[in-house]
C-alpha cells in the first residue's frame, strides 16, 4: 500500500492541468495514467482530425502556444504532442500504464486500487474523459449482420470501409467532419439529422472561437444558464479545422451529394426508421445560430469595433427536402455501413462511491463531487462553457485545486 | 423588467409548470402519465368517443366534464357525416398541441401573443386505405402546418416560439416518429 495526498485519474490536458494546479498549491499528488500521456487521442481518435479551436486557444496553466501559426488547427500528432510537452515541462508526476480497477471511499479519504498496487489517499479528482464509452441506441441489435457499425472511436479512415453507402448518425462535428470525408472517398453517405448546433467557422472575419472568448460566452458560468443540465447535453457545433478556414454545415454536405434524413429512431424487420422532424431540428440550429451571430454583432456595437471587422450578414438557411425520407431499407446491401457519431459518456465502472443519480451521472457541484475530497474535471460545461476545451482545463483546475486546499487544511 | 414581467399574460401559469418539471425531475415514478379514452360504435361509420378519467403524479384524476365526440366520415364516402373523421381528429390532436405550446413558451419566454391562428392540412392518397394500391400507404403522405401570429416579438423570436413548440409537443413526437399499437380483443 502506498499513500499520497491526492490522486489524479487520466493524464489529458485536464488531469495534467490539474497536476500543474496541484504541485502550484504544494499538493502532493500522482496522476495514475492507464496509457501514455494523451492515451485517448492516441488510441481512439480518427487519423484526419484537426482540433475545432485555433492554436492560440489552448492556454493551460503555465503553458501555451508557441508557433508561428496562433490561428491554425492542430492535427492529431501535434495534438498529441502538444500534451505531452506539458506533461513533460511541468513535470508532471505522472505513472503511465496504470489501470484504476477501483476506487472506494476509507476511513481518512480513499482507497484508489490498480493493477501496479493500491493507493492510499486524502482525495481523488477524476480526469479520466468525458467520452468513454459510445452513445448507441439499444435498437442498433437489430441492424442486419451484414451491416457493420463504426464508432468515431474505433473509425480511423475511409479506407477501412467496404466500397458503397454509408449511412452516418449524427450532424455534430465529429458526424459532419467524417461524413464529408467519407463521402468523398466515393463512398456516398447519408446523414441522418438530430437535434445540432449550426456555426460558421469565420464570421465579420474573426474565427467564430475568438468571438465566443471575446463576448465572454466561454466563459459563461455552470450557474449562471437557465437550465444546466440541457446546457451540458448540448451538441458541439457544427466546424472543421482546416488550412482556409472552410466553413462546413448541412447545406456545404448537401451540395456535394450527402443525403440528409431525420433522426434515426428505430428499425423495424431490418428497415430503419427516421423521424419525419428533419425540418424542426434545421430551423431550431438555423435560429439558434443567428441569436448567436445577433449577441456578437451586439458586442461590437458596444464595444464601437464595426470599424475594425467585416459587415454584419447572415448564412443562408439549411436547405431541407420538401418530404425527407422516413426509412431506409437495410436488407437491400445499398448501406453497408453505419458510422454512429452518437455522442460519448464517461465510464465510472471502477468507481465505487455512493454519488451517481438514477441515470448514473456523477452529482457535483461546479466538478465539487457530493463526496468530500472527490472532484471532476474535463467534463462539457463543468463550471465554464468551455470546461471541456483545451483553453477551459486551467480555470476550473485552478478553482478546484483551491477548493481542495481549504478541504485538506481541515 | 419587473413591469414588463407583470404585464405579459397569456393565460398559462408558467410558475406551476416549472413547478412541476423541478418536482418531476426528482420523482420519475410521478411522471409517468396514463391518458385514455373509450369508444363506442353508434351505427355505420359513425362512433361516440368519450375522455373523462386520466392517471398521473402517482393517482387517478378526471376532466372537469366527460368531453364527446363524434366521428364519422362525410357523405361523399357515403356515410352520414356525423362527426369529424378520425383523420381530422389527428390534425386537431397535432395543432391544438402546437397551439397550447407556443401559448406556454411564449408565457416563459416573455412574449405577449395577441392572435395565434394556423390551418393544418393533411394529405393522404384514398388508393392507400382502399386497397388500390398496396404501395401507397394509409395514412397521411404529408402534413402542413401554417401559422399566422401577432406577438410583441420579433420574426425570428416568433419562428423560435414555433420551433421550440414542435420540439416539446406530445402529437408533433407520435407523428414524426414511430409508436407501438398493440390491440388486442377481450
Amino acid at each position: 500500500m502506498q499513500t499520497t495526498t491526492t490522486i489524479v485519474i487520466g493524464a489529458g490536458h485536464a488531469g495534467l492541468a490539474m497536476s500543474k494546479c496541484l504541485t502550484d498549491c504544494s499538493i502532493e499528488h500522482i496522476v495514475l495514467e492507464r496509457g501514455k500521456v494523451a492515451h485517448t487521442w492516441r488510441t481512439e481518435r480518427w487519423d484526419s482530425l484537426t482540433l475545432l479551436t485555433p492554436n492560440w486557444q489552448s492556454r493551460l496553466p503555465g503553458y501555451g502556444y508557441q508557433g508561428d501559426d496562433p490561428d491554425g488547427y492542430r492535427s492529431l500528432p501535434e495534438t498529441i504532442a502538444f500534451i505531452e510537452r506539458y506533461a513533460s515541462l511541468i513535470a508532471a508526476p505522472v505513472q503511465t500504464h496504470t489501470n484504476v480497477n477501483s476506487v472506494k471511499k476509507s476511513e481518512h479519504g480513499y482507497l484508489v486500487s490498480t493493477d501496479k498496487g493500491d493507493w492510499q489517499c486524502r482525495s481523488v479528482v477524476l480526469a479520466s474523459g468525458a467520452c468513454n464509452l459510445p452513445n448507441i441506441p439499444k435498437f442498433a441489435d437489430d441492424l442486419p449482420s451484414t451491416v457493420r457499425t463504426l464508432t468515431p472511436a474505433t473509425y480511423r479512415n475511409p479506407e477501412q470501409l467496404k466500397k458503397g453507402g454509408v449511412l452516418v448518425v449524427g450532424a455534430a462535428a465529429t458526424g459532419i467532419q467524417l461524413a464529408q470525408e467519407i463521402h468523398l472517398s466515393g463512398r456516398p453517405v447519408t446523414l441522418s439529422i438530430g437535434e445540432h448546433t449550426r456555426a460558421p467557422r469565420v464570421y465579420r472575419g474573426r474565427d467564430i472561437q475568438w468571438w465566443l472568448d471575446a463576448v465572454g460566452l466561454h466563459d459563461e458560468r455552470y450557474n449562471k444558464v437557465d437550465d444546466i443540465v440541457r446546457a451540458r447535453g448540448v451538441p458541439s457545433f457544427q466546424l472543421i479545422g482546416t488550412p482556409d478556414r472552410e466553413t462546413i454545415d448541412l447545406n456545404s454536405l448537401r451540395k456535394m451529394g450527402v443525403k440528409h434524413i431525420g433522426p434515426f429512431v428505430g428499425i423495424n424487420n431490418g428497415i430503419g426508421q427516421f423521424a419525419g422532424s428533419l425540418h424542426n431540428k434545421c430551423d431550431l440550429a438555423d435560429l439558434k445560430m443567428n441569436r448567436l451571430l445577433k449577441a456578437i454583432d451586439a458586442w461590437i456595437a458596444e464595444n464601437h469595433l464595426e470599424d475594425d471587422v467585416e459587415p454584419s450578414h447572415r448564412f443562408p438557411p439549411t436547405e431541407v427536402d420538401s418530404s425527407p425520407p422516413l426509412s431506409i431499407d437495410f436488407q437491400t446491401g445499398e448501406i453497408n455501413t453505419v458510422l454512429w457519431a452518437t455522442g460519448f459518456r464517461p465510464d465510472y465502472s471502477w468507481l465505487h462511491v455512493p454519488v451517481f443519480n438514477h441515470k448514473g451521472q456523477i452529482r457535483h457541484d461546479g466538478g465539487i463531487v457530493d463526496s468530500p475530497g472527490l472532484y471532476l474535471m474535463g467534463m462539457q460545461f463543468l463550471r465554464r462553457r468551455k470546461s471541456a476545451l483545451l483553453d477551459g482545463a486551467g480555470d476550473d483546475a485552478r478553482e478546484l485545486s483551491e477548493h481542495m486546499l481549504s478541504y485538506l487544511a481541515d | 423588467m419587473t413591469e414588463l414581467e407583470n404585464t405579459i399574460d397569456n393565460g398559462v401559469n408558467v410558475d406551476a409548470l416549472i413547478g412541476a418539471r423541478a418536482a418531476l425531475t426528482d420523482a420519475p415514478d410521478a411522471a409517468q402519465f396514463q391518458w385514455r379514452a373509450t369508444c363506442e360504435w353508434k351505427g355505420g361509420t359513425h362512433s361516440l368517443s368519450t375522455v373523462h378519467g386520466f392517471s398521473g403524479l402517482g393517482d387517478e384524476h378526471q376532466h372537469k366534464t366527460t368531453f364527446c365526440f363524434d366521428a364519422d366520415h362525410p357523405e361523399v364516402f357515403a356515410s352520414e357525416d356525423h362527426g369529424a373523421t378520425p383523420v381530422e381528429f389527428v390534425l386537431v390532436g397535432l395543432v391544438s398541441c402546437l397551439t397550447g405550446g407556443i401559448a406556454t413558451i411564449a408565457q416563459y419566454r416573455k412574449i405577449q401573443l395577441r392572435s395565434v391562428i394556423a390551418t393544418v392540412e393533411g394529405n393522404m392518397n384514398l388508393q392507400g386505405i382502399l386497397g388500390i394500391d398496396s404501395k401507397v400507404r394509409n395514412g397521411f403522405n404529408g402534413i402542413k402546418v401554417t401559422y399566422k401570429i401577432d406577438a410583441d416579438a420579433s420574426e425570428d423570436d416568433i419562428r423560435a416560439l414555433v420551433a421550440q413548440s414542435q420540439k416539446r409537443s406530445a402529437v408533433y413526437d407520435m407523428l414524426t416518429s414511430p409508436t407501438n399499437v398493440t390491440v388486442i380483443v377481450e
